[in-house]
């Protein structure tokens, strides 16, 4: 899927906010992946194409940050941090439960994350960027799918507001 | 008498739960920006000269002196730029994740003071991608500001410019370096560069480009409403002021507290943040982030001061404090550090690429009770290759610091549990012969 005349407007804008264009890659980056739900390759050579970069260069940038998913992987993210304050207090039990419960639900993507600044909620997660801790198996699977079912309003698998 | 909170850039937001964040309640009830209408009559020079005065450190990691460091921009050498980490990463704090949801106008009201005190017309926030309310709640509180004459074009009638971005990452640790920072900020893969050239010479864009902390920007606004003096007054030493702790692991009331410098580590656990966990023992703790290597229980009556952490052979880094109580192998803890660092490394260099990888698989054998004899020794000997001496302050043979931060728990565990170490591979040897025997 290519841009848009609206959204190559928007990136537009938001390649105008920066003094070097370059800069807008992430923003751009962010923009696409809200919008398909991954980072396509098409979208990929259609934000190069906006910049004046190759498509391996935007490639290159998109494959070093984490939050950039380059495959299908469902409408919800759930981000659980094992990192030394949550693996004292019951995250790594918490991953995996969470994993063997999800594990054929192509809608809900568990992953073990490092550190996300919430050491005071261990064992703490995120369900698209939104946090929760501290949670048990039973609250977190109980928030989950409360955001499958809607009566929670999650955030697009990049984090932004919908 | 039980040790207290002092809160300057942290009272706002603990006295106002509901709505800390709006423009109108920190206009109202915070004087937001009162600070920026005094510091727009002040000469920019004036101002530098107010943060220096303060004694002010960065509150990032490094600890470097602010006003030490707005003063090294080179003379009339334009455009300058301010970039304000906020992509805060370092395991267990989180501090600057509080600070920029609860109180963003105390972010920006600093960020401009500090643009215009360096004569930058386009500023920066850097802000951790996963943060995504703090992305919403920054960004209200900059087009707040704008909408109130406090960004944009001639800024309280002053004729001073200034427009401010507020600029997401995507889930990187290094992000969170400022070299690092720069290279992310122009859409590159978040790599530090190497220094020389500092980012106050040649920075974003190469251009002059100064990078602090989101805590060190929501304090600047004080010290120009209370003057440089005033903050002095305050903290111990060479650490002057206040400083935000967050406090995690095994700890009754985990949280961040802001103190004055110079409180003791053990006010700090045992009185803020309520002891041990669960009534147990304190094994050890790590005083500065994921980076520091650790201390003990025979450390805790040691003051909270940069200097003599560095003394200790430790730092106080990010601020973040883990403590451990005595049933948590520091085995287990090393591995998950040394894990976490082996997914961090950007890979541009190669003791750090390769090194930090080793090091977790080494680690996680000897968590696991499949360690070899000679395994602390082999994890010193390589160590030598990524930190040369395996000391702190540490040797480097990588551009950024988190080559060398690799180290610090197999430093610590080698400091403090060498010989338990050494004795427990020596049986897990044992358990290993047993194995093979019984497989073959």
């Amino acid at each position: 899927m290519t841009f848009t005349d609206t959204e190559r407007r928007r990136a537009e804008e938001l390649v105008a906010r920066y003094p070097h264009s370059k800069s807008a890659l992430l923003p751009l980056l962010h923009m696409a992946q809200d919008r398909d739900g991954y980072v396509t390759t098409d979208a990929m050579e259609d934000i190069a194409d906006l910049l004046g970069l190759t498509p391996a260069l935007v490639l290159g940038t998109c494959s070093f940050y984490t939050m950039f998913k380059r495959e299908p992987i469902g409408k919800l993210v759930v981000s659980v941090c094992t990192n030394v304050s949550c693996l004292v207090n019951g995250g790594p039990a918490l991953v995996e439960a969470l994993r063997t419960k999800y594990a054929d639900d192509h809608d809900v993507h568990v992953e073990e994350v490092e550190c996300i600044a919430a050491c005071d909620q261990a064992p703490v997660m995120q369900v698209n960027y939104e946090f929760h801790g501290p949670v048990t198996s039973e609250s977190a699977t109980d928030l989950i799918e409360q955001y499958k079912s809607g009566a929670l309003k999650a955030r697009t698998i990049s984090g932004s507001p919908t | 008498m039980a040790a207290q909170e002092t809160r300057v850039v942290t009272k706002f937001l603990r006295e106002r739960t509901d709505d800390s964040w709006t423009f109108d309640a920190a206009r109202t009830h915070n004087k937001a920006y009162s600070a920026l209408e005094k510091a727009m009559g002040m000469e920019p020079a004036a101002l530098i000269d107010e943060v220096t005065k303060s004694g002010l450190r960065g509150r990032g990691g490094a600890g470097f002196g602010t006003g030490q460091k707005w003063s090294f921009l080179p003379k009339d050498v334009f455009p300058r730029y301010l970039a304000v980490n906020a992509d805060e990463g370092e395991p267990a704090t989180f501090k600057d994740h509080m600070l920029i949801e609860k109180d963003p106008h105390q972010i920006v009201e600093g960020s401009i003071i500090t643009s215009y005190a360096i004569q930058a017309h386009h500023a920066f926030i850097y802000l951790r991608g996963e943060f995504a309310l703090g992305a919403d709640r920054l960004q209200a509180a900059v087009d707040d500001a704008y909408a109130n004459g406090f960004l944009g074009k001639n800024i309280l009638g002053s004729g001073y410019d200034l427009d401010l971005i507020v600029h997401r990452g995507a889930g990187c640790y290094i992000a969170g370096d400022e070299t690092g920072l720069l290279s992310s900020l122009e859409g590159e893969r978040a790599m530090p560069r190497i220094k020389p050239p500092f980012p106050a010479v040649q920075g974003l864009y190469a251009a002059p480009t100064i990078v602090n902390n989101v805590e060190t920007m929501s304090t600047v606004p004080h010290i120009v409403r209370e003057g440089g003096e005033w903050y002095a007054g305050m903290g111990v030493n060479k650490s002057t002021g206040t400083r935000i702790f967050s406090v995690s692991g095994n700890v009754e009331r985990p949280g961040n507290y802001e103190i004055e410098l110079g409180v003791t580590f053990r006010e700090l656990i045992d009185d803020l943040a309520g002891g041990v966990s669960g009534g147990k023992k304190l094994g050890f703790f790590i005083p500065g982030g994921a980076s520091s290597p650790w201390l003990r229980a025979e450390h805790l009556d040691e003051p909270l001061d940069m200097d003599r952490a560095a003394e200790l052979g430790t730092m106080l880094g990010s601020g973040a404090i883990m403590v451990f109580d005595e049933t948590i192998d520091p085995v287990l803890v090393a591995w998950r550090i040394a894990k976490f660092f082996a997914h961090e490394s950007c890979g541009k260099c190669t003791p750090c690429r390769e090194g930090s990888g080793w090091l977790e698989k080494v680690l996680y054998r000897m968590a696991n009770g499949l360690g070899r004899p000679d395994d602390l020794d082999l994890l010193m000997g390589f160590g030598n290759t990524i930190s040369p001496g395996v000391t702190w302050p540490p040797g480097m043979t990588t551009i950024c610091q988190l080559g060398p931060s690799t180290m610090s728990p197999t430093l610590s565990l080698n400091k403090y549990w060498g010989e338990e170490i050494r004795a427990r591979l020596a049986k897990d040897a044992d358990r290993r012969t047993t194995l093979q025997v019984a497989s073959a």
